[in-house]
């Protein structure tokens, strides 16, 4: 199993097709929406992450692509120096994905990266500048 | 306020026993449980000391700094290190570098919101981590001080002072921002703070907190010992914007802001994980630091005091997009820690999600540290040499008022 974040465009007319749940159907992926968006050329935007065996990961890929669908990785991380982090608290509220949260219990914040759309708004937000753009 | 007390201890008492290894230390957190179980009384005669830790942004904080002579010597008149420029107006080799001064060509606003990516505060930071930082100095040249220019790196482990000077720290208490704003987030010293009431940033330790643990400062004032940045520090005076007689609640916790402390310590023992330089976007450069300051439980009175919780300590919650900066309108409601750290609170109807700013893990670490040094003996209290002013002295942060000067700029 493997997970691979994407980021899918759909051109306008094929916006009301139910590709998602094909790819998901017919190959067994399972998936987590990070940011769903229609932009202004009323294009559809959708940056998840994908689940399943390499090689279905591959073919279903490759099929959405034969649909029309635009398919880039994320190319870029966002990382967190763990030495600079002070778990304030300071980014939560401009992460758009919830990649960023607290554990109330324990008052730590937690960075999970798989949900992470490397927007990079937490980049400058952070006083400290503990996180930080790897390419 | 006067009672009969059934167990008064003594400073004395409390540190013959620290040096003896007997002094039973606990951490605010554990004051709580404490006294919810076995009751003020109990807990009075039980513990000695309890500790308190915050770790938040901190503007009003900076570091005297000594260099030596050079040679031929110097009345340095301008002064930057690391590019950040440092007051140089007390003498001839002593700078002080304030935290909140960003980096000579830094853009500032211009481009908003501005990154501040380094200042004063980092200059400390790098000090304390014993880094290499550059001075560079002008002079107008005297005849005791012919030296007109210089350019040379200095360390913090040849400095022959070096300290924190901090007129402002550990504010007892402070506002909640939120935005009110439906057109556009802002950028504030309490962090971003999102449009149209999206969110809802504090920056306090709460139950933790110092001053929040001696509500009236019966037993931290001047001289007092404390925790600062990893090193043993101490309280020297009231601190700026000091302001005893703000409202308060029943526990006589203050409602918003009121007391501060001002408080200094030696740079070269303190340590980077308690004191870091912060960049706060759109608003400027400021610094972290850790505080923690001891509380001797002398009577039941401290004893109930330091058991305070999330739950009884309220906070105002403020408008930053216009009512802050204006000096205009009332709070929009009062909020508890515990509400707070919950993650949302509820204002006009609307559920807000909260955004801490004060990292209460660093609290708890910085409690946790004190207690520590307090048990092995290595940390006595200090009982404080004069007290801070109390509430009945009426004594309240004032507005500027502006007398107008005739053909004057404004
Ligand atoms: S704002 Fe920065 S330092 Fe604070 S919790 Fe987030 S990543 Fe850590
Ligand atoms: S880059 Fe930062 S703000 Fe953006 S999704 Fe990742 S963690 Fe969240």
């Amino acid at each position: 199993m493997e997970t691979r974040r994407v980021v899918l465009r759909f051109p306008k007319h094929l916006l009301d097709k139910p590709i998602t749940s094909q790819l998901v159907r017919q190959f067994d992926l399972e998936f987590n929406i990070l940011r769903a968006d229609i932009t202004q050329e009323s294009e559809g935007l959708l940056i998840m992450g994908l689940t399943g065996k390499k090689a279905n990961l591959e073919k279903g890929l490759r099929w959405a692509r034969e649909q029309g669908v635009e398919i880039q990785p994320l190319s870029k991380d966002v990382v967190r120096n763990e030495k600079a982090c002070t778990h304030c608290g300071a980014c939560i509220n401009v992460c758009p994905t919830d990649a960023l949260t607290i554990d109330l219990e324990t008052r730590d914040v937690i960075f999970n990266a798989n949900r992470c759309i490397a927007c990079e708004l937490c980049v400058p937000a952070c006083p400290f500048r503990a996180m930080e753009v790897a390419f | 306020m006067k009672e009969a007390f059934t167990v008064p201890k003594t400073y004395a008492e409390i540190n013959e026993k620290i040096r003896k290894g007997q002094a039973v230390v606990v951490t605010a957190e554990e004051m709580i449980d404490l006294v919810e179980e076995e009751g003020v009384k109990k807990a009075a005669e039980k513990v000695d000391v309890v500790t308190t830790g915050t770790f938040g942004p901190m503007c009003s904080s900076g570091a005297v700094l000594n260099t030596g002579h050079s040679t031929p010597r110097m009345k340095i008149s301008k002064a930057w290190l690391n590019d950040v420029p440092a007051y140089c107006g007390l003498a001839a080799v002593d700078l002080y570098i304030g935290v909140t001064e960003p980096q000579q060509d830094d853009p500032l606003n211009t481009v908003h919101p501005g990154q501040f990516r380094y200042g004063g505060g980092h200059v400390i930071e790098d000090l304390i981590a014993r880094k290499d930082v550059r001075l560079v100095a002008e002079a107008y040249g005297t005849d005791c001080y012919p030296r007109k220019a210089l350019d040379t790196w200095i360390n913090v482990k040849t400095l022959n002072q070096a300290y924190l000077l901090n007129p402002r720290n550990s504010y007892q208490n402070y506002n909640v921002a939120v935005n009110l704003s439906t057109q556009r987030d802002i950028y504030t010293y309490m962090g971003v703070v999102k449009k149209d009431l999206g969110s809802a940033s504090f920056c306090s330790a709460g139950q933790l907190s110092p001053l929040l643990n001696d509500p009236y400062y019966r037993t931290i004032g001047i001289g007092t010992r404390i925790f600062l940045a990893g090193a043993q520090g101490y309280v020297y005076w009231e601190g700026t914007q000091h302001s005893p007689s703000e409202a308060r609640g029943e526990n006589g916790v203050p409602k918003c802001g009121s007391g501060t402390l001002a408080v200094v310590g030696d740079l070269k023992d303190m340590d980077t994980e308690f004191f870091r330089g912060a960049s706060m976007l759109g608003y400027g450069c400021t610094a972290a630091v850790g505080i923690g300051i001891p509380i001797p439980i002398l009577d039941e009175e401290m004893a109930r005091y330091t058991a305070v919780k999330d739950a009884d300590i309220v906070a105002p919650v403020v408008d930053y997009s216009h009512n802050y900066g204006h000096n205009e309108g009332k709070p929009l409601g009062y909020v508890s820690y515990a509400e707070l750290k919950s993650g949302t609170i509820n204002i006009n109807g609307r559920d807000i999600p909260t955004t801490p700013l004060s990292s209460y893990r660093k609290a708890q670490q910085i409690a946790g540290i004190l207690k520590e040094w307090i048990a092995r003996g290595e940390f006595f209290i200090q009982e404080p040499i004069q007290l801070l002013p109390t509430p009945d002295t009426g004594q309240k942060f004032k507005p500027l008022k502006e007398r107008p000067v005739s053909g004057g700029v404004a």
